[in-house]
């Protein structure tokens, strides 16, 4: 866990900071006008800033969804990692396979390969846990949970070669 | 006729220092002390009707207003209090060590006491604005020893909400009893307000918080000038007043206000300083101008003991301990507004704080630049003293 300190900078916002473990002190410093400013220290200096880059509110989401991002990633890997003989995967629909435009049930997923759907991604939108009845549709992507070889089988139904 | 030539002769001034503000901006330095030299030439090789020197007046005293209005706004009560609690000691060093050259310096000069206490207050005041505009641009605000140069100016202004409602009853005089009752009267009405805008200060942000920045930005200008016109009548200094509403004011009427204001306040105060420069009488610089080097090097030297043992004691290394001290150096705005109090007691102050402003706000910013050069020296020196 990073130990993050704060301090407070009258008349200009919040400063907070840690030293990072490739020596360099790094922090962000939220301005009162909303301003975001991410600065790393000097390595000969670490009380100073060798460089700061001044962010407006949106560049800062911007940047925040960017390393947010990659840590979903990770969490998401460590999860199936976590759990021994556990799988899960995106896979994808294509437009050839036998079950675009059908209901899920159809897949018989869980009697034949022993995995679950447990999401459905759509035009960037997730539909959680789906019932039999939900229509398949080319291009969603399906999240596979099962064991390795479960999820792979699921792959080659979805794509028809099952 | 008149107006032609008062637009004009206006218009002229404020494009020089439109001009002198860009080449400040490029050199990498805060233009007041620009605007004052501005100020000195205009007065030495031009002549002024009367009315746009009325109206240079009139905005001066506009521009010291908001210029502690702005000054409240910065801070919120919260902030205010938390640093007197952690940062009392540092305030305390720094009170001691650099409002006694002034004071010292002042009897030395002659000047009668209140003159002398003016003086110390000149040499106390680090340019808060000058201060922070060097730590913004040269983008060191997540610097370790930032936050304990911000604390100092802070305390500095608080000190300085006391120091003068204090410094205005003193110099309406008068007998003893007068003085002793113009004092009470003005720390009592200080007290007060004080009160008032810490407690019921959110009360007062709610109700000018409306929707339109234009009624927002009249309401506010017009609060601060009223407040400061009753405190001027209640002889409390009208700066002041509108410090205390600048305090009252918090949250987002605050945060609003201050993008309204800031460019209203940046005209008026390059007005005040310009005004400054125009007061001044050439001829009387070569007789300050020794007095006033002897002041900047000392008072420069006790600045930078109170950033470096500041700073120090937050664990900051050599190099910004040095850039520490080196920041607070620059007198600016505050030592000009409270030197021009004193004008009528002592004329020579009024040249003697311009010189010494212009001194300090330059050798500050250019000794801080050199951090990597000359921070290893005091230090060199110092481990020289310890072994030796």
């Amino acid at each position: 866990m990073v130990r993050l300190e704060e301090t407070p900078l009258p008349g200009v916002g919040v400063r907070h900071d840690f030293d990072g473990r490739f020596g360099k002190r790094v922090g962000v410093i939220t301005h009162r006008d909303g301003r975001r400013e991410i600065f790393v220290s000097r390595r000969d200096d670490p009380d100073a800033c060798a460089q700061s880059i001044v962010l407006s509110d949106e560049e800062a989401e911007a940047v925040a969804d960017l390393l947010g991002g990659s840590t979903i990633t990770r969490h998401v890997s460590r999860l199936a990692q976590d759990i021994e003989g556990l799988a899960m995967d995106w896979v994808n629909l294509p437009g050839f396979s036998p079950y675009a435009g059908r209901p899920l049930g159809d897949t018989m997923m869980r009697t034949r390969t022993g995995t679950s759907i447990v999401a459905i991604m759509r035009d960037g939108q997730a539909v959680p846990a789906p019932g039999p009845e939900f229509p398949l549709r080319a291009g969603d992507t399906l999240v596979v949970v099962g064991t390795p070889e479960g999820v792979v089988r699921a792959a080659n139904l979805l794509s028809g070669e099952g | 006729m008149p107006l032609a030539q008062l637009f004009l002769e206006l218009g002229a001034v404020i494009l020089a220092l439109a001009f002198v503000g860009r080449a400040a901006g490029r050199l990498g330095l805060t233009p007041i002390p620009l605007y004052l030299l501005a100020g000195i030439g205009l007065g030495a090789f031009m002549s002024l009707g009367d009315a746009p020197t009325e109206f240079i007046h009139i905005g001066a005293e506009i521009g010291a207003v908001l210029l502690l209005f702005t000054l409240g706004l910065e801070y919120t009560s919260q902030e205010l209090r938390d640093n007197l609690k952690a940062n009392r000691q540092v305030g305390l060093l720094d009170l001691g060590l650099n409002f006694t050259p002034g004071l010292v310096a002042g009897f030395a000069l002659g000047f009668p006491p209140l003159a002398a206490v003016l003086l110390g207050g000149v040499t106390y005041l680090t340019s808060s604005g000058i201060a922070s505009k060097v730590l913004a641009d040269l983008g060191r605000l997540g610097n370790r020893e930032t936050p304990v140069i911000l604390a100092v100016c802070v305390l500095e202004d608080v000190a300085m909400a006391v120091y003068l409602p204090v410094i205005a009853a003193l110099l309406i005089g008068g007998t003893l009893i007068a003085i002793e009752i113009n004092l009470l009267v003005a720390l009592a009405a200080f007290a007060l307000a004080f009160f008032l805008a810490l407690r019921y200060g959110h009360v007062l942000s709610r109700l000018m918080n409306v929707q339109s920045s234009e009624a927002l930005l009249l309401s506010v200008f017009g609060l601060v000038l009223v407040v400061a016109g009753v405190a001027d009548l209640l002889k409390v200094s009208a700066a002041i007043g509108a410090f205390l509403v600048g305090i009252a004011l918090s949250g987002e009427v605050a945060e609003r206000t201050r993008g309204l204001i800031e460019p209203l306040r940046d005209l008026f105060a390059a007005v005040f300083f310009v005004f400054f420069g125009l007061q001044l009488d050439l001829g009387s610089v070569p007789g300050v101008l020794l007095p006033a080097l002897a002041l900047a090097v000392i008072t420069g030297a006790t600045k930078f003991m109170t950033g470096w043992w500041g700073a120090a004691r937050a664990g900051v290394q050599t190099r910004g301990r040095f850039r520490a001290g080196a920041t607070l150096i620059p007198r600016g705005e505050f030592s000009i507004l409270i030197a021009g109090l004193g004008l009528e007691l002592v004329p020579m102050l009024g040249p003697l704080a311009a010189v010494y402003v212009l001194l300090t706000a330059i050798l500050g910013p250019v000794l801080a630049r050199f951090d990597a050069q000359l921070a290893p020296l005091f230090d060199r020196r110092l481990r020289e003293a310890r072994a030796g």
